[in-house]
């Protein structure tokens, strides 16, 4: 027995030591005896960035891969050799947990509008120094002013994007869509995909009812509830990222999703499937932008992180490569950004919004008190239990 | 009877493995689709190769395995040959007990308070970061030693208590006795242990979730964080690829295991006719 385990022990060992060697990383980091440094021993600086997963573009299909490019172009310029430390969160909720407990500190974090209001609101986040953040330019006008941070003083946004109907051509009538009525037709009963999060399915029934979906009103939130059970009955599924196998394979034939996430869905679809997206009359708005947590450890660094990323080559890459609209001029007026995308998608991305601010300051869902959120999720459960 | 009982095998396996080769199958696919076999390729394969962030994850995994399971190995075995020598039989199954407590509790409540404890004990001391490597290694540790204390114990309830006695009366210091005579009969519980706390580590999600530091991700809450989007057909590749070296692992082990076990069988029965 003795004599058998040995050669597994070494293939394991030998295992972790191929691997393990890559790097230094499971020793530079501080114990909970320290706080991280700003500079390692060997006087490397560290940046902690805290991101969604699948949110940056990572070198992955011969693209830029803007974290060692970002290493790269501080130390050409800056003459002192950087570590960033990339992290990812699956939630806003995940990533607010982990900061208001105090647990961990990050240097830089892309939340979502709802959830930077929060942060602002519980002092989580560092006024910018936009002294430090030249490329701030290249952001729109219409990017100004947004109802989460009215001052311009806490964020600088990376992406946007609008929820839209997504649904199949080859089975949909195209004089039955245009609006929200599509996800309540009876026409397409067992073909139809919701929102499985009771904030974006009750959002669905109230920009079709005209419903203000901040609404305070716990009337108008059942209400929302009734449209829902009416529709409960033709609704295949209650889905998150599932959408993208059911809609690609044809197992359903109308859904709702993000306008970038249409394009993945593009790319994939079964020879049989003709997918199509279209802006229903109101729906959801969300911007994602860049803050300093108050847990910062180098706040220049942190900037200068910021700076760059609104530089045109990242910038450019990292729109590419998540397929969401950006608010970056530098970015959607880019004539081989247009070429790549295409003409259908830049229309689908970047249509005429008019007023983008006052549409997203109506439009865009906020943070509501807890209060009225467990409310919402009784409401939920009602619906998908009963 | 006995086709139904192979019919009800088949079935059995085929649950076990259609995932993993639905899995297998489709990281070879040329296309990102999970739906539709577009044609073979190794493009995922090279795409996880150059994925530097990914690789650094299986490192961190890894790294994290190897150090929780050769540290709970080591204080598991020390502990249970401690339990195993208490005398008092109340005393012996309280802690027999209170070591299992871990193994029962469900994961998503030791993690949260161990995530708790760490938070505390960070802002005790006034640290800019209380979670870290560290205080992940420490978790891990934590859930893995139950597991080889219960695979050492019944190792030294089988040996024969004498052994070491015998040892010790030729002359042998106790602490030359233990590494002499004891361990070689406790081997296989300790290794077991070993193996159990190296997989164990490697598979956990939620623990690490909730005791993870800056800087310091695993591969299950990467796959994890990546249902913003979609997960990529890269973690197809991976998968496959950390399949494949268990199942090679697995058949190495059992190969030479049983060859070994073999040779002393046939030596015992050798041994049996020349008496």
């Amino acid at each position: 027995m003795k004599k058998a385990l040995l050669p597994l022990l070494a293939l394991t060992l030998a295992f972790a030591l191929l691997t393990g060697c890559g790097g230094s990383s499971g020793s530079s980091d501080a114990g909970p005896t320290q706080a991280p440094a700003a500079e390692d021993d060997d006087g490397t600086l560290t940046l902690n960035v805290y991101n969604w997963g699948e949110y940056i573009s990572d070198g992955s299909d011969d693209s830029f891969d803007t974290v060692r490019e970002f290493e790269a172009w501080y130390e050409e310029n800056y003459g002192q050799p950087i570590h960033v430390n990339y992290d990812t969160y699956a939630s806003n909720e995940d990533m607010y947990n982990k900061l208001s407990i105090g647990a961990v500190s990050y240097d830089v974090v892309i939340p979502s509008d709802y959830m930077i209001e929060r942060m602002i609101a519980e002092d989580m986040l560092l006024p910018l120094d936009f002294d430090n953040i030249p490329n701030y330019a290249n952001i729109d006008e219409s990017f100004h002013g947004l109802y989460y941070d009215p001052e311009d003083v806490y964020s600088v946004p990376y992406t946007y994007g609008v929820v839209g109907v997504i649904y199949d051509a080859n089975v949909v009538d195209e004089a039955d869509v245009g609006s929200w009525d599509l996800m309540w037709n009876e026409k397409y009963a067992g073909q139809i995909l919701q929102f499985n999060n009771p904030r974006d399915a009750f959002g669905t029934a109230m920009y079709r009812a005209g419903i203000d979906v901040n609404t305070t009103d716990r009337t108008q939130w059942d209400a929302a509830l009734a449209d829902l059970l009416v529709q409960r009955p033709l609704v295949q599924s209650y889905v998150m990222d599932e959408i993208y196998n059911m809609m690609e394979m044809g197992e359903a034939a109308i859904g709702t999703y993000y306008a970038g996430d249409y394009f993945t869905m593009l790319d994939n679809q079964a020879d049989d499937v003709d997918l199509r997206f279209y802006y229903p009359e109101s729906t959801n708005y969300f911007v994602d932008a860049m803050c300093i947590p108050s847990s910062c450890q180098h706040k220049d660094l942190a900037e200068i992180f910021i700076n760059y990323m609104l530089s045109e080559e990242p910038a450019i890459a990292n729109a590419e490569y998540i397929w969401y609209a950006s608010p970056n001029r530098v970015v959607y007026e880019n004539q081989d950004y247009i070429d790549e995308m295409g003409e259908d998608a830049m229309s689908i991305l970047y249509p005429d919004w008019g007023d983008f601010a006052a549409k997203y300051n109506a439009y865009a869902y906020r943070n509501l008190d807890s209060d009225l959120l467990d409310y919402i999720n009784t409401l939920w459960e009602t619906l998908k239990i009963n | 009877m006995k086709t139904a009982s192979k019919i009800f095998t088949g079935l059995m396996f085929l649950f076990l493995f259609a995932p993993i080769v639905i899995l297998l199958v489709f990281s070879f696919n040329e296309a990102k689709s999970t739906s539709v076999f577009s044609g073979f390729s190794l493009r995922w394969y090279r795409e996880l190769f150059r994925d530097t962030e990914t690789l650094k994850t299986v490192r961190n995994t890894l790294v994290l395995a190897v150090c929780a399971a050769g540290v709970s190995t080591v204080m598991g075995t020390a502990a249970a040959v401690g339990i195993d020598r208490m005398r008092s039989k109340y005393l012996r199954s309280a802690l027999d007990t209170v070591t299992n407590i871990p193994m029962i509790n469900p994961d998503i409540i030791t993690g949260i308070s161990m995530m708790l404890m760490f938070v505390f004990a960070g802002r005790l001391f006034g640290f800019a970061n209380s979670l870290s490597f560290s205080t992940l290694l420490i978790a891990h540790i934590t859930f893995c030693l139950p597991y080889v204390i219960l695979q050492v114990l019944p190792k030294l309830r089988q040996m024969d208590a004498s052994l070491p006695e015998a040892a010790m009366d030729l002359g042998c210091t106790p602490w030359r006795a233990f590494w002499k005579v004891e361990l070689p009969e406790l081997l296989p519980g300790v290794v077991t242990g070993m193996i159990m706390a190296f997989t164990l580590s490697l598979d956990d999600f939620v623990i690490s979730y909730f005791t993870t530091g800056t800087g310091f991700q695993t591969l299950p809450i990467r796959i994890y964080n990546m249902t913003k989007k979609t997960v990529t057909p890269k973690m197809y590749a991976l998968a496959t690829i950390i399949f494949f070296v268990i199942l090679t692992l697995l058949l190495i082990s059992n190969l030479t295991g049983r060859s070994d076990s073999q040779a002393l069988n046939s030596a015992k029965r050798e041994k049996k006719t020349k008496n």
